[in-house]
């Protein structure tokens, strides 16, 4: 039988301080033009926590607003605010720097990041009242140093600042005095991933309505690499990330495939569960600092706030079919392969019609598609297009092309089988994955029967190959009771599984 | 003269426009030498 | 444009001549384009890169505008780029390509 998505958490993080200190945009400037009138003009875009909140893409992310919710309010949404938006969604919340900070140093096993005395004091109390952060991750908090040493790091030693308000509160020192894969620079990325990965992973699991011991296996799929000078990309940031997390019964290993990484740690995902391997196996990941103000430049030129100041996060739980959840369908996947090619039409023909083709079916069959859910927010004025409606419109032209739709129905084609995109550019975050919790919901109550889920990646960006690179998937109505009526399973059993199952379901809604 | 055949071409191309060896494939059928081609990505 | 792209960009035109040369783009828009061609003719307008204050002058096209679109195998151009251009706002990035030329396209 098919895996099913048990449970989805989406979380973002709002790091003012870290697009100017940790944003590569920025950090190439400050080499190359370190007295440009961009980084002068930077710190009058910044945005403020209840800015972002406010913020509908946002809201869309952690699961406040539908994505239909969100289409119907005329772009661009920043001027736009949603007044007294909450922190806290169905998927996940919108975590502040401060409390962050605590986060990343809980997560630091290492003993490389100190925060200032003062700063844990006056933060350590909003950090306990978050409801998923559990007292054993409070009890790693360090209760932090004096100013001396956080100086004498930052100024003698390497280390990474920690900035707040663009204050020095804190260090994170380098892990190696030789090896580059352990310097300050790479551990604060790493940590950060990690420590939003964890954020998401606790989500998930919460929402899923399942243990944390009964989690077998996790699969982490951001695109950063952990390892020092002999096994650069070692790993492993899952392990890592289920180990603070609590999930003591899992292992687990790194998937990467640039953005396209999630969709392919998703069918390696279902793949473990419905071959029986794993009966619970989560995909998560967390967020990139380098990508924090990618395009601030052009953002600052236009009058814009920097849109690229939150990291982003998901982790989706994957079960044994329960009788009721959306299902993944593995006889439905598309892939790019390396004979493909890279011509935009080669490329979107593998992962969409492939898969359909095999089973008879149209595009117009698939009722939404996700497939790079960008903000067109961030990405227009950068001169990147609406990037999810591109896809949409390619897709249309494919299905005019087979004779599925008539050509004057392509207008009408993205918003029937697509979405506005609300995703932070934050590489794998918004690459498909987005949609999966609203999927798994919309599928449920019978609004959808089909969704596509499509990543892409840019391999081209690793110098290693010219590829490009993509897979797609198809999460689907729940199909047990019929796999079940045809191996001979009585009804009355299956009414049993599934009334048992609306039972846990039913609890969670009530839980939540 | 054609403003290709026989030139030296450089290409930028984009990840969500058209992708370097996209544009590599018809420069080439348009008798240039390609010398560099490249992929850029905003995303 | 990326960093990379610019310093290649400076040393095959060294290498090669500046006249012997033609810059293809693909970008997603038209401003995009025009930046991008701006950087190989007047120089890297965001003053990062190694084409800050160089001005090669080199002829610059997307791929998408006629001039170029004519030469190139038709076969080829259906199966590479046809879908794309449809996706694309050809109009948009013509006249921004068009202007860039104008002002600094020296050959």
């Amino acid at each position: 039988m098919n895996s099913v998505v048990k449970g989805t958490g989406y979380i973002l993080v709002h790091t003012p301080d870290m697009i100017m200190r940790n944003g590569t945009t920025q950090t190439t400037e400050m080499i190359v033009n370190p007295g440009s009138e961009y980084l002068k003009e930077l710190p009058n875009h910044i945005r403020t926590y209840d800015q972002a909140v406010n913020y509908y893409p946002n809201q869309t992310y952690i699961g406040n607003m539908t994505p239909a919710e969100l289409a119907a309010i005329e772009g661009p949404w920043y001027d736009k605010p949603m007044e007294n938006a909450p922190r806290y969604g169905k998927f996940g919340e919108i975590m502040p720097e401060a409390e962050f900070y605590l986060l990343m140093q809980t997560c630091d096993v290492f003993d490389l990041m100190r925060l200032h005395k003062d700063f844990v004091a006056e933060h350590l109390e909003a950090f306990k009242a978050n409801p998923i952060i559990d007292e054993t991750i409070v009890a790693r908090v360090n209760a932090g140093v004096e100013q001396d040493e956080i100086e004498h790091f930052v100024n003698d030693e390497h280390a990474e600042g920690i900035y707040y308000n663009d204050k020095l509160v804190g260090y994170l020192k380098r892990a190696h005095d030789v090896d580059v894969n352990l310097s300050a620079h790479v551990m604060l990325e790493n940590i950060v991933s990690k420590a939003s990965s964890v954020l998401a992973t606790l989500y998930a699991v919460q929402n899923a309505g399942i243990n944390k011991e009964d989690v077998d296996y996790i699969i982490d799929c951001c695109e950063e690499a952990c390892g020092d000078m002999n096994q650069r990309g070692g790993g492993n940031f899952a392990k890592a990330t289920a180990e603070i997390a609590g999930l003591v019964n899992a292992s687990g290993s790194d998937v990467r495939g640039f953005c396209a990484g999630p969709a392919h740690a998703i069918v390696d995902a279902a793949s473990l569960v419905k071959s029986g391997a794993f009966k619970c196996v989560i995909v998560s990941a967390g967020g990139c600092t380098a990508k924090l103000g990618m395009n601030g430049k052009d953002h600052v030129k236009k009058g814009l706030p920097i849109l690229e100041d939150v990291l982003g996060g998901f982790a989706i739980v994957i079960t044994e079919n329960d009788g009721v959840s959306a299902e993944i369908n593995l006889d439905m996947l598309g892939k790019h392969s390396v004979g493909t090619g890279s011509a935009p039409q080669a490329v979107i023909s593998a992962l969409v019609t492939q898969s359909l083709d095999k089973h008879g079916l149209k595009i117009t069959d698939i009722d939404k598609y996700s497939p790079e859910m960008q903000n067109p927010d961030v990405t227009k004025p950068a001169g990147a297009g609406d990037v999810p409606l591109g896809n949409y419109k390619m897709i249309g032209a494919l299905a005019v092309k087979r004779g599925e739709i008539d050509k004057k129905d392509l207008a009408s084609f993205p918003a029937k089988h697509g979405m506005m995109g609300w995703a932070p550019t934050q590489g794998h975050i918004p690459s498909g994955v987005p949609y999966i919790g609203f999927a798994r919901e919309e599928i449920m109550r019978g609004e959808i029967k089909k969704a596509m889920i499509i990543g892409k990646g840019s391999l081209f960006l690793g110098r290693m190959t010219n590829l490009f690179d993509g897979m797609s998937f198809v999460m689907q109505t729940n199909t047990a009771a019929e796999a079940q009526a045809a191996a001979g399973v009585s009804e009355d059993e299956v009414k049993v599984l599934i009334g048992k199952a609306l039972k846990e379901f039913a609890a969670n809604l009530i839980a939540e | 003269m054609s403003l290709l055949e026989g030139k030296k071409v450089i290409i930028i191309g984009d990840r969500d426009g058209i992708p370097g060896d996209a544009i590599a494939e018809c420069a080439t059928s348009a008798g240039a030498e390609v010398i560099y081609s490249s992929t850029e990505c905003f995303v | 444009m990326d960093l990379e792209n610019q310093k290649r960009v400076k040393e095959f035109t060294e290498e090669y001549g500046a006249e012997n040369i033609v810059v293809l783009l693909g970008a997603a828009e038209g401003e995009a384009s025009g930046l991008a061609a701006e950087t190989v003719t007047a120089g890297d307008p965001t003053f990062a890169g190694p084409l800050t204050g160089v001005s090669l002058g080199l002829k610059v096209y997307h791929v998408c505008e006629p001039e170029i679109k004519e030469l190139i195998d038709e076969a080829v151009y259906e199966e590479q780029i046809s879908m794309m251009e449809m996706v694309l706002d050809v109009d948009d990035i013509i006249s921004e390509m068009t202007a860039i030329r104008d002002e600094f396209c020296k050959y």
